[in-house]
């Protein structure tokens, strides 16, 4: 995120030309997308297909986001985000079950305001927990690679296994209210309604991280901590507490994002977590640790071709996926949009 | 003479080496001491874990890089076996055919991880291992014409190691010698000869070189070693010592399937048992994994009776469930890497200084 | 401004430095490479702590406090190497230092106008990521950060290295500019010429202590202490 941001002032003619951003990794997704075409070479099945990974990648990118910017501020790579996703996924049915009778009531809005309400649920819960999180399994070990994956991992785990105590080990069915379910049809393709409802909010999602990030002194700040830590230090802020801030929001971010993936899936089981974590994983990979326009793309990428490949080879799905990656990093061994560090 | 064996890298605490020395007999003598199979079929797993565990200390502790897919070399290994032999009967070309298909892939498999993942940073190591495993999980699991799906592949061995073929008519305290027996001996005097071979590894110039790198990777890079590839040759002998452990089970189980070699669980015993002996020392292999064996077992009986005793109060039977018993470990496991970071064996050895 | 005493553990870099920046003056902190100059600025910073010994400012201890704490006293610091942040452009890093703004709008105009007359490339790459400017330009923009609100004290590391005689010139008149507004300032330079424009006090640094401090006058006619300790003389 380093557009220039503030509106142009008068500006006189010495100023030079701002330098092009590096504009190559945004054509990758619809080069991806234009490749697949013939592959598939049905365009409404093309089409669908498309849609979907679009909507997937949205959600993606939902949860990759907060990750990815932990990493950037503070390198600590959280391998116990995806307990935040399931989190999130089983608050919704949770939610669901207690307003059954918004979910179920004839009114749009109605059932909307449930699907707002879960994700609101989630979204509170996954900070809180987010911030025990922090303060119990990544403070102690700050600084300590090795013992981070251990005890992150560790603590994934143990919060899989107490979401199994609270809400059992078995597949709980989510399904979305009516409002959401059926498609629409363009042309020939169908695109399910809930696939457009995801895209939409995950692009509200990005607009108002873009905008926190570009427009707010706290993205400011952020922005600076991904670059250099010490130094926003020594202009007279304390990173810890952005980091706080940070891992909070990116944990709740998570819950949303497994509140979508929920219902996108209409069932979640208490793996999600770990398997969507893999996913995320690829994602801010691609991207280059502490990007977030460079997880958006990941995103929408590994979307994209989890939805073809799922189409085209559904046993190499994930294999794809992992071959992605390789390309990218070979062409960029640092991801798309590699952080400047000190 | 010993010492030379051990590569002079002895236990260095008395209450270890008699530790040690117990459990050497104890598994040497293990068919004659315990005749149930019940009983024989610990001691064959706590010697494939031995060797197991022992080959990701190689990679964690001595190397100090965190990777989660030692159990996909581990599954290569016992698939290797099972699909051979499931493919070309049960005979020895077969089964070494297997080994050597599935040591080569793994080799492969795992300098290409590491090259490619350790060149840019140490931490897409972890990333990309755990990404690797789950897709090879997927894909284990998926391709059940070869593999023979979740179900998993039942074969048989050579002749010489069916559990029919009796080799001494004699049967002495209802000991049978057959060929379980000598299948057992060969897992042992494998895993020995494997285990000793690591010593020889972790306590060469080599050895060295990856402990320096583990203390300060600037530092050995400034002293002119190429840390990406001491990293990655590491990374391949460490898959191929976890892919001889997944042959030997095979040859033990006569049975493959996902969750018994690939599973994840598997992993996070790997890593808990590695923690619990000690990071960074060969014995802490042995200790862990005969602790984490004979616990397993226990804890589930533990948790049961917990759970009887806590019905009626919300949540609690629930959480002292036998089938939580992984939320159990997890906690072991945190408060193990908090609070004990060198293990059993780095206790017994501080000890002594 | 009190005295600074400061020791580091683990490496042992400074064996107990004393040094005292005289409020409202320019001190020059010389020493060859790896006499601990740098160290004492990160540790006056607070980015590296101090074993042993105390930092007080204004008579006030502040061993203990945090970088952030202490930068919000009032100290600007301009480290080695122009930490500039590539990403954000010129504007946002003179932002990030103003702590009363939370926007643009929020600086004080006038200062800003200061600024910009001071330092012109803030003015002309002002949208511009700093990260693709000339090493000149950054140094530029990160002194002009340290300088976007009034400090009371101005830590600044070598500002001078690897830059064109022309933008040095330029930097030394902006310094004597922050100087006569009331600024103390820290100085560590190698460029002797450069720094002896703006020095009022000389402190010189070997192997992680002060050996020598004078007045610049004194420390100019005092040609047996230049040979001694910087093995040159003016």
């Amino acid at each position: 995120m380093s557009t220039s941001t503030t509106a142009p002032t008068a500006a006189t003619p010495a100023v030079p030309p701002a330098p092009k951003r590096d504009w190559i990794p945004v054509l990758l997704m619809p080069a991806l997308a234009l490749l697949g075409l013939p592959f598939i070479a049905d365009v409404p099945v093309w089409l669908t297909l498309t849609l979907a990974g679009l909507a997937m990648g949205m959600i993606i990118f939902i949860i990759a986001s907060g990750l990815t910017l932990v990493f950037g501020l503070m390198d600590v790579l959280n391998f116990g985000h995806g307990v935040f996703i399931a989190l999130g996924a089983f608050v919704a049915t949770t939610v669901f079950a207690l307003l059954g009778g918004w979910v179920k009531s004839p009114d749009a809005l109605t059932q909307l305001a449930a699907v707002f309400a879960a994700m609101l649920a989630a979204m509170l819960l996954a900070g809180a927990i987010g911030l025990v999180f922090e303060r119990l399994l990544v403070r102690p070990v700050y600084g300590l690679h090795l013992k981070q994956i251990l005890i992150t991992m560790g603590g994934m785990i143990i919060g899989e296994e107490l979401i199994k105590v609270f809400w059992g080990a078995q597949q709980v069915p989510l399904e979305p209210p009516m409002i959401l379910r059926g498609s629409l049809s363009i042309g020939d393709a169908g695109v399910e309604t809930y696939r457009i409802f995801a895209t939409v909010i995950g692009l509200l999602v990005f607009a108002s991280l873009v905008w926190v990030l570009s427009r707010t002194k706290i993205g400011l700040l952020i922005r600076a901590g991904v670059e250099n830590g010490e130094m926003v230090e020594s202009l007279g802020y304390r990173i810890r507490r952005l980091f706080v801030a940070v891992f909070v929001a990116g944990s709740a971010l998570a819950g949303l994002g497994g509140v979508l993936w929920g219902l996108y899936q209409q069932n979640v089981i208490p793996q999600i977590g770990s398997q969507v974590n893999i996913l995320i994983f690829i994602v801010i990979i691609i991207g280059g640790l502490g990007s977030i326009s460079g997880a958006l793309i990941g995103a929408l990428l590994v979307g994209l071709l989890a939805n073809y490949a799922g189409f085209l080879a559904p046993k190499a799905a994930l294999f794809s996926n992992i071959a992605l990656m390789v390309i990218i990093l070979v062409w960029r061994p640092g991801g798309l949009y590699p952080v400047a560090k000190r | 003479m010993i010492s030379r064996l051990l590569s002079h890298d002895l236990p260095n605490s008395r209450a270890l080496a008699f530790i040690l020395g117990v459990l050497f007999l104890a598994l040497l003598f293990a068919p004659f001491w315990v005749p149930s199979i019940k009983a024989l079929n610990l001691a064959a797993k706590v010697l494939i874990f031995i060797l197991l565990v022992a080959s990701f200390d190689l990679l964690l502790g001595y190397t100090g890089i965190v990777s989660f897919a030692h159990t996909m070399f581990f599954g290569i290994g016992a698939y290797g076996v099972a699909i051979a032999t499931n493919a070309w009967g049960p005979s020895w070309s077969a089964v070494i055919t297997g080994a050597l298909a599935a040591l080569g892939l793994s080799a492969l498999l795992a300098l290409a991880i590491a090259l490619f993942s350790l060149r840019v940073r140490a931490i897409f190591f972890a990333m990309i291992t755990l990404a690797m495993a789950a897709a090879f999980q997927t894909l284990a699991s998926q391709l059940s014409e070869i593999t023979g799906g979740e179900d998993g592949l039942n074969f048989r061995l050579p002749e010489l190691l069916n559990p029919s073929t009796v080799w001494w008519e004699g049967n002495p305290f209802g000991i049978n010698f057959n060929g379980k027996m000598l299948t057992y001996y060969l897992i042992f005097v494998a895993v020995l000869l494997l285990f000793l071979a690591l010593l020889r590894i972790v306590n060469s110039p080599f050895g060295s070189v990856l402990k320096a790198i583990r203390e300060n990777e600037f530092r050995a890079e400034a002293l002119g070693y190429r840390v990406v590839h001491f990293r990655a040759l590491s990374s391949v002998l460490s898959a191929l010592f976890a892919t001889a452990a997944g042959v030997l089970l095979a040859l033990w189980l006569r049975y493959n399937g996902p969750d018994t070699s690939l599973s994840f669980e598997i992993m996070l015993d790997i890593l808990l048992i590695l923690v619990i002996g000690g990071m960074g020392s060969m014995y802490g292999s042995i200790i862990g994994t005969v602790i984490f064996i004979l616990a397993q077992g226990y804890l589930q009986d533990l948790l049961r009776m917990a759970s009887g005793l806590a019905k009626g109060i919300p949540f609690l039977p629930a959480l002292l469930s036998p089938d939580r018993w992984l939320l159990w470990l997890g906690l072991m496991f945190v408060l193990a890497v908090y609070f004990f970071p060198q293990g059993i064996v780095g206790r017994l050895r501080d000890k002594k200084q | 401004m009190a005295g600074v005493h400061t020791h580091i553990g683990a490496y042992h870099i400074l064996h107990g430095v004393d040094l005292v920046v005289p409020k409202g003056q320019v001190t020059l902190l010389l020493g060859r490479n790896g006499a601990g100059k740098t160290t004492t600025l990160r540790t006056l910073m607070g980015l590296w702590a101090a074993s042993q010994g105390s930092i007080r400012w204004n008579g006030q201890d502040i061993t203990a406090t945090d970088t952030a704490s202490r930068a919000r006293l009032g100290v600007g610091y301009v480290p080695e190497s122009m930490a500039v942040f590539a990403d954000l452009t010129v504007a946002e890093n003179l932002l990030l230092a103003a702590h009363k703004a939370s926007r643009m709008e929020d600086v004080d105009a006038q200062r800003l106008q200061w600024i910009k007359q001071l330092f012109p490339a803030v003015e002309t790459f002002w949208h511009y990521p700093a990260g693709k400017l000339s090493g000149g330009q950054k140094q530029m923009v990160a002194v002009a950060r340290a300088v976007i609100e009034p400090r009371e004290l101005l830590v600044i590391d070598e500002p001078s290295k690897g830059l064109a005689p022309a933008i040095v010139a330029n930097l030394l008149e902006a310094l004597k500019e922050v100087k006569r507004q009331g600024t103390t300032i820290l100085l560590v330079e190698q460029n002797l010429a450069f720094a002896r424009r703006l020095g009022d006090q000389v402190a010189v640094m070997e192997d992680g202590r002060i050996v020598h401090a004078a007045s610049q006058a004194d420390f100019i006619a005092d040609q047996a202490a230049q040979q001694r300790y910087l093995g040159l003389s003016l």
